[in-house]
């Protein structure tokens, strides 16, 4: 049910223009090689065609004093990749504040006994000290192990996540983590994740997932009575449930997940991951290192789905199956239409309440391109996009999804953020906690796509309600109605419609 | 099929649905490895045991959940309540990532920074481009008044010396010689937020009253609030006390216009906070008042210095703490303390006497920063409540000794006790152990409600998970009456749901409380 429009390339080519011209030169020349519009691809054709060339530079260093709204590596593996993993105590390794900041933020939901069994909720810090920093940290961090292991013993391993001084003041944390690891029989996993490696979260994800691979991979005999239909769910950390809503599907169409990483999961879903017969992955971007690393040593195929919507679900659902052939896409097509009523009642109900409605996103990892089609299926109209920390692979994937004219951002910056929705007046924002005060103050609704602003899930059929109602109370709230004094300017004419 | 268009299911709901519980009990059966239910559950009630809590006490490396954030922060905090000031954090992005979205997720507010964004090779080489290029751009596109420079553990470890890269970024232009751009280091591996507060404080006032003239302008006082979550709701209370006392005075440090812009269809970056020009002239000031002593030590040294009087309070909140803290300022400015508010202070006296049967004989345990903490213990007394255990994860020795001052001198602080560096996990064992009534802290106190079931009142930063309480005021007499509505509320709100159960506790469901 794709949805055929284009969007204003003139006006976006106009405030590309307006943005560059306040930088100082340097500044602008290379922020100009991140800001573009979207153009109608050459090639046409095929299973998923190519909408459009999204071409701008991505993965390099942020211009210093601009206010980029990108986090670190630390972000990606400590607040991405591994906090997720339930069953591990997770260190963050050097001062308070990292840990601190990325307590509970992220939403990933699990079932456990927390400070028991289950760790996800808590702050672990080796608080480094002044004296930490000068005569290192290495004797501090095996007695904190030791202390994990006292007060915590029935987790199932440790992961240190190292902060910026660790790797500055030459701490051996690896030695660390093999000493103690033998002397507990436990994975106890290092990973060196100093904010100041690389420029994004982005590389975070690659040394945590290089750290399954040189860590958790081929260190324990995994006993598991492998499957026909087992798969592995890659790159889906549960915000909100997500990984659950999807999850519920794939058992439905007849497959198994014997891991999902890393949203509610167990090491030990970590460590059989080898034996499935396809590693799912949905945010390619954080997890697709580990994906060809599973391939080329255990001839794991991988594939990318989409969870978003139903236009992506089904055709997702569909991919999927055909990997396992007639059986599963049998079951697949009934999962299909058992969902279908629920598809058409949502699309329903909230469609003529969204249609046309613009909207603007700014998120990282997959949601940029990935959810455009779930607001597409609710009739509106994607006019902008961009990653915080995307490759140029990513771009290339984003032109499946956007149209001809979009204003493509990379690395935004707050000042072009803010202009740009300025220029722009979409309905509708979708961006992170740092952006959603300042876009509500200029009167436009906004919903958070990292945390699903505390709702969600936002994956399969399930979130898929849940994801149309949040965009409808968002937009149609009476509140946008009341920004101006009625005695300074006539107030605009009521166009919030109460919930049904 | 638990999911319907006609009854959207949110994730609470949702989850609890059969098809959602048999899936995620399968999950755990087959995928998890999880332990046996018998030894968690064994784990579990060993958590509660004083075994346990000796166990936990003697940790002397490990931190679990504690209650204080890192010095940037504070230095960041500290930059919003000046006019028109950008902070700008020297080290690695993704530090002011985490400011701005701690402060944004309790102010529901915007929160600017920028970082010089340092990677690998600024690790190698120093951040000096990173500062020159990073205060050109700055300046540029987000015009500034002033650029209040900080550090994040990155470049305290690599030793970049803010004076001299400043000094090189206006020889380089970046910005014009005369620009304001103060300056503190503030290494994460030292103290906690209140002291990145203090260092970046104390560099703006140097920043401006260095090698300056004073002339002294008698009765005229410099107040400095501190890192103040509830600053929105505190400092207008306080500068309307001011107001009513007709003093003369300079608020130092104010955030309250900052984190409470209207929604009006314009977003302001900058909004309210300490004029320049009242920055420099407050040096001429008879005295300086700190309204947290833990939050400004190095700061009111430095006022004391320059030739000012100063005094500090432990956030002056209930009945004596304020008596004290406009005791002083009248003193200090000659002007007496008006009628109308002796009478705001007999009408919280007059609330506390009306509820004192509710909330004397109540335990609590309090923890936050060293100056609320005092603050509420002194308060919770005042009602005829008992702080027994009393937590600060930055407190210091000294904070320890002043605060056993405090409760030896009251009947109903004799069984108090203060746990000067302990942490979160460390409180958990102490409510098993030794149960309270209420938990006042702030939102990462929910897991030791849910752990303890000790209800928690939320007064302290951070409040991600109710909102708007930072709008009011905690401190002074009308403060002190919201404090206690809270703390009312929230026992009778647990006393209705204890006798709601219809044919078992019909008798105890009073209308009248």
């Amino acid at each position: 049910m794709s949805l055929e429009y284009e969007n204003d390339g003139a006006l976006h080519a106009k405030l590309i223009e307006e943005v560059l011209s306040q930088y100082p030169d340097k500044a602008a020349k290379r922020r100009k090689k991140h800001l573009s519009i979207a153009k109608s691809g050459d090639e046409a054709g095929g299973e998923s065609e190519i909408l459009s060339e999204c071409d701008v530079k991505s993965n390099i260093k942020s211009i210093p004093g601009v206010m980029t709204i990108r986090g670190c590596a630390y972000a990606g593996s400590k607040g991405v990749v591994w906090g997720p993993v339930k069953d591990m105590v997770h260190i963050s390794h050097g001062p308070v504040g990292c840990g601190q900041y990325s307590w509970s933020q992220r939403r990933n939901y699990y079932v456990g006994t927390t400070g028991i069994d289950t760790f996800g909720t808590m702050q672990f810090t080796s608080d480094f000290q002044e004296k930490d920093i000068v005569f290192g940290g290495d004797k501090k961090l095996e007695q904190i192990i030791d202390e994990i292991e006292m007060l915590f013993p029935l987790n199932n391993g440790i992961t240190v996540q190292s902060e910026c001084p660790i790797g500055l003041i030459g701490d051996d944390t690896e030695a660390v983590s093999r000493k103690k690891a033998k002397e507990y029989g436990k994975t106890i996993v290092p990973v060196r994740c100093e904010g100041f490696r690389g420029v994004s979260q982005s590389l975070g994800h690659h040394i945590a997932n290089d750290a399954i691979r040189d860590w958790v991979f081929d260190k324990k005999d995994v006993e598991f009575e492998a499957g026909a239909y087992d798969v592995n769910v890659i790159g889906d950390y549960n915000i909100g449930g997500d990984a659950w809503a999807s999850r519920i599907l794939l058992e439905e169409i007849g497959l198994r997940v014997v891991g999902n990483w890393s949203g509610d999961a167990t090491l030990a879903e970590i460590e059989r991951a080898p034996k499935a017969k396809l590693n799912l992955i949905h945010c390619y971007r954080s997890m697709n290192y580990i994906c060809r690393h599973m391939e080329e040593k255990y001839g794991v195929a991988w594939m990318e789905y989409n969870f978003f919507g139903p236009s992506q679900i089904e055709t997702s659902l569909r991919n999927i199956a055909k990997h396992f052939g007639p059986e599963i896409e049998e079951k697949t097509e009934k999962v299909i239409a058992k969902y279908r009523p629920l598809v058409d009642a949502v699309i329903s109900k909230y469609r003529p309440r969204l249609e046309g409605n613009t909207v603007m996103l700014y998120v990282g990892g997959l949601r940029p391109r990935h959810v455009i089609t779930a607001y597409e299926d609710l009739g509106m109209v994607i006019v902008g996009t961009g990653y915080e920390f995307g490759h140029n692979d990513d771009y290339q994937r984003t032109g499946h999804y956007v149209k001809n004219g979009t204003l493509i951002y990379d690395d935004v910056t707050g000042y072009e953020l803010e202009k740009f929705i300025e220029g722009v007046r979409p309905n509708l924002v979708g961006s992170g906690i740092k952006e959603k005060y300042p876009v509500q103050k200029m009167g436009i609704p906004f919903r958070q796509m990292h945390s699903w602003d505390y709702s969600g899930p936002y994956h399969g059929y399930d979130g898929f309600a849940i994801f149309a109602r949040d965009v409808d109370l968002a937009i149609n709230n009476p509140v946008w109605d009341l920004y101006q004094a009625p005695w300074k300017e006539r107030p605009p004419s009521g166009r919030a419609i109460a919930a049904e | 099929m638990p999911q319907s268009a006609e009854k959207i299911l949110d994730h609470a709901p949702l989850f609890r649905e059969p098809e959602y519980r048999q899936m995620l009990a399968e999950k755990k059966l087959h995928f998890e490895c999880p332990h046996p239910d018998q030894i968690v559950t064994d784990q579990g009630e060993f958590t509660k045991t004083w075994e346990y809590r000796e166990k936990n006490l003697a940790r002397e490396a490990l931190v679990i959940n504690p209650a204080k954030a890192c010095q940037p922060l504070g230095a960041v905090f500290a930059a919003a309540g000046f006019e028109r000031t950008m902070s700008f954090v020297h080290g690695s992005q993704g530090c002011v990532a985490y400011y701005r979205s701690h402060l944004s997720r309790h102010f529901k507010e915007p929160a600017s920074a920028v970082s010089s964004s340092m990677t690998e090779d600024a690790a190698v080489f120093g951040g000096l481009k990173n500062l020159v290029d990073g205060l050109a751009n700055t300046y540029q596109l987000y015009d500034p008044k002033m650029i209040a420079v900080s550090t994040t553990c990155m470049a305290e470890v690599i030793g970049d010396d803010l004076h001299s890269f400043i000094q090189n970024a206006k020889d380089e232009n970046s910005v014009p010689r005369d620009f304001d751009v103060p300056f503190a280091h503030t290494p994460a591996f030292v103290g906690s937020h209140i002291d990145g507060y203090d260092g970046m404080l104390k560099g703006i006032l140097e920043h401006f009253w260095k090698g300056q003239q004073r002339t002294e302008t008698k009765g005229s006082i410099n107040v400095i609030p501190g890192f103040d979550g509830f600053c929105v709701g505190n400092n207008r209370e306080l500068k309307r006390l001011l107001d009513m006392m007709g003093v003369s005075y300079t608020f130092i440090q104010d955030a309250s216009d900052q984190f409470d812009t209207p929604s009006d269809g314009e977003y302001r970056m900058y909004d309210g906070g300490t004029k320049i020009e009242e920055v420099r002239g407050a040096l001429d000031a008879e005295a300086t008042l700190s309204l947290q002593h833990y939050n400004t030590r190095k700061t009111l040294d430095y006022c004391g210095q320059v030739g000012q009087a100063t005094a500090s309070f432990h956030y002056p909140l209930g009945v004596q703490a304020t008596d004290e803290l406009l005791m002083k300022v009248s003193a200090i400015s000659g002007k007496e303390i008006p009628e109308a508010i002796r009478l705001e202070r007999g009408r919280l006296i007059d609330a506390m006497a009306d509820s004192q049967s509710w909330l004397h004989g109540k335990k609590y345990a309090i923890y936050g920063d060293p100056d609320f903490v005092y603050a509420m213990a002194r308060f919770v007394m005042e009602t005829g409540g008992e702080p027994t255990h009393c937590l600060a994860t930055n407190g210091t020795s000294a904070w320890e000794a002043e605060l056993k001052e405090l409760l030896a001198s009251s009947p109903f602080g004799k069984d108090a006790q203060v746990w000067a560096g302990k942490d979160l996990w460390a409180m958990r064992s102490l409510l098993f152990t030794e149960p309270v009534d209420l938990l006042i802290g702030n939102s990462y106190g929910k897991y030791l409600e849910r752990d303890t079931g000790t209800p928690l009142i939320r007064l302290t930063f951070p409040i991600f998970d109710r909102h708007h309480h930072h709008r009011f005021a905690l401190m002074g007499y009308q403060g002190g009456l919201r404090v206690l509505t809270t703390i009312l509320d929230k026992i009778f709100d647990k006393l209705d749901r204890e006798t709601s159960q219809t044919g078992v506790t019909d008798y105890s469901y009073d209308l009248t409380r």
